[in-house]
């Protein structure tokens, strides 16, 4: 058990502060550890644990307090989540108070014309890792183009094009 | 409406209104509704201190509407601000995603429900896909920068590179090609 937590705050601690782009950009790695290192999860519940962290309102991220539940029980749910939130919200104060002192619009730019590339390629390879984990066969496969062209090219609710993919799966037993 | 030298929120006040804002964001879209509640209907801050936040929080690492809660909550009241808006933020859909996941590795025992939910996870999976499409049309403007993006991807989602590493690697050189191709 202590094992689990402390397993749990050294992952959650040091992806904190390398997650760049959000939450979504350390998911393959979160998923590699969950699974295949501590074993805490098959890759099957690791899709259901990401799916359950769309499903429900506030941050996407919370997927990591999921994961630490999975781990270690509520105390597991609550060491990860303090873990995962803790480093990064303390940069992000002490930046805030930096950023309304000097204001470089300049250097603003360039650091956001760097880190935009990185970002888009982890989240990216976020869904591809999950897609190469847990889905097996054409259908589900299938059903992740669909989805991510009806939200590319239409305004349509998110939670909405969830919900369809829920009944599909039901359906034809993923 | 933005009022000019408004006196700045309570803790309290700060708490209520992310805690609205995270229970009626179903699927993400998060920060618009940040926008919506702190500029526009509240006018706590003006809207270009908002989007220049908005830019920082993207550019920091970790979950970005957290992150913009941790800036709007210092902007208004300092450290305690902070705390008072991220409380609002994660509190509540925490204690619910606990319930849920407790709910969930109950149910799934019935094929019915573990298929179900694969199915919402291929479809979600494919939000994280949009999501990346959407910001590379935005912030993808060279081709260097395309290169970094693609090797990202390939590296970690496709041969499972270690994620550290690739990061390691990948952000010095992002960062040599925006300074190099800026104007």
């Amino acid at each position: 058990m202590t094992g689990a937590l402390l397993a749990l705050v050294g992952l959650f601690g040091s992806l904190s502060l390398v997650a760049f782009g959000g939450g979504n950009a350390v998911i393959p790695a979160m998923q590699h550890s969950a699974v295949a290192v501590r074993h805490w999860m098959t890759d099957r519940e690791f899709l259901e644990l990401f799916a359950l962290s769309r499903l429900a309102p506030g941050p996407g991220s919370l997927i990591v307090t999921l994961v630490g539940q999975k781990a270690a029980g509520l105390v597991g749910a609550l060491v990860a989540t303090v873990a995962m939130y803790f480093p990064s919200c303390l940069l992000l104060h002490l930046v805030t108070r930096a950023w309304h002192r000097y204001r470089d619009a300049r250097w603003r730019e360039t650091a956001e014309r760097g880190l935009a590339p990185l970002a888009v390629g982890l989240i990216f390879a976020s869904g591809i890792a999950i897609m190469r984990g847990t889905e097996q066969g054409i259908a589900p496969v299938l059903l992740t183009i669909a989805s991510t062209a009806v939200l590319t090219a239409t305004e349509m609710h998110p939670i909405l094009v969830l919900c369809v993919g829920g009944v599909i799966g039901a359906a034809l037993r993923f | 409406m933005q009022r000019e030298h408004a006196p700045p929120p309570s803790l309290a006040q700060i708490t209520f209104v992310f805690f609205v804002i995270a229970m009626q964001s179903f699927g993400g879209g998060l920060s618009g509704w940040i926008r919506r509640e702190v500029v526009q209907r509240r006018g706590w801050m003006p809207d270009q201190q908002f989007l220049s936040g908005l830019a920082l929080c993207q550019i920091a690492p970790g979950p970005n509407s957290v992150n913009l809660s941790v800036f709007i909550g210092t902007t208004l009241r300092g450290g305690a601000g902070a705390l008072a808006a991220l409380l609002g933020m994660i509190g509540a859909p925490m204690a619910l995603v606990i319930a849920m996941g407790a709910a969930v590795a109950e149910l799934s025992t019935y094929p019915v429900v573990s298929s179900g939910m694969a199915g919402v996870g291929a479809a979600a999976v494919g939000l994280n896909l949009a999501t990346g499409i959407r910001m590379a049309r935005r912030g993808v403007r060279s081709t260097y920068a395309a290169g970094i993006a693609l090797a990202a991807t390939v590296a970690i989602g496709g041969f499972g590179t270690n994620f550290l590493a690739s990061v390691v690697v990948l952000l010095p050189l992002s960062f040599a090609v925006a300074v190099w191709t800026r104007r």
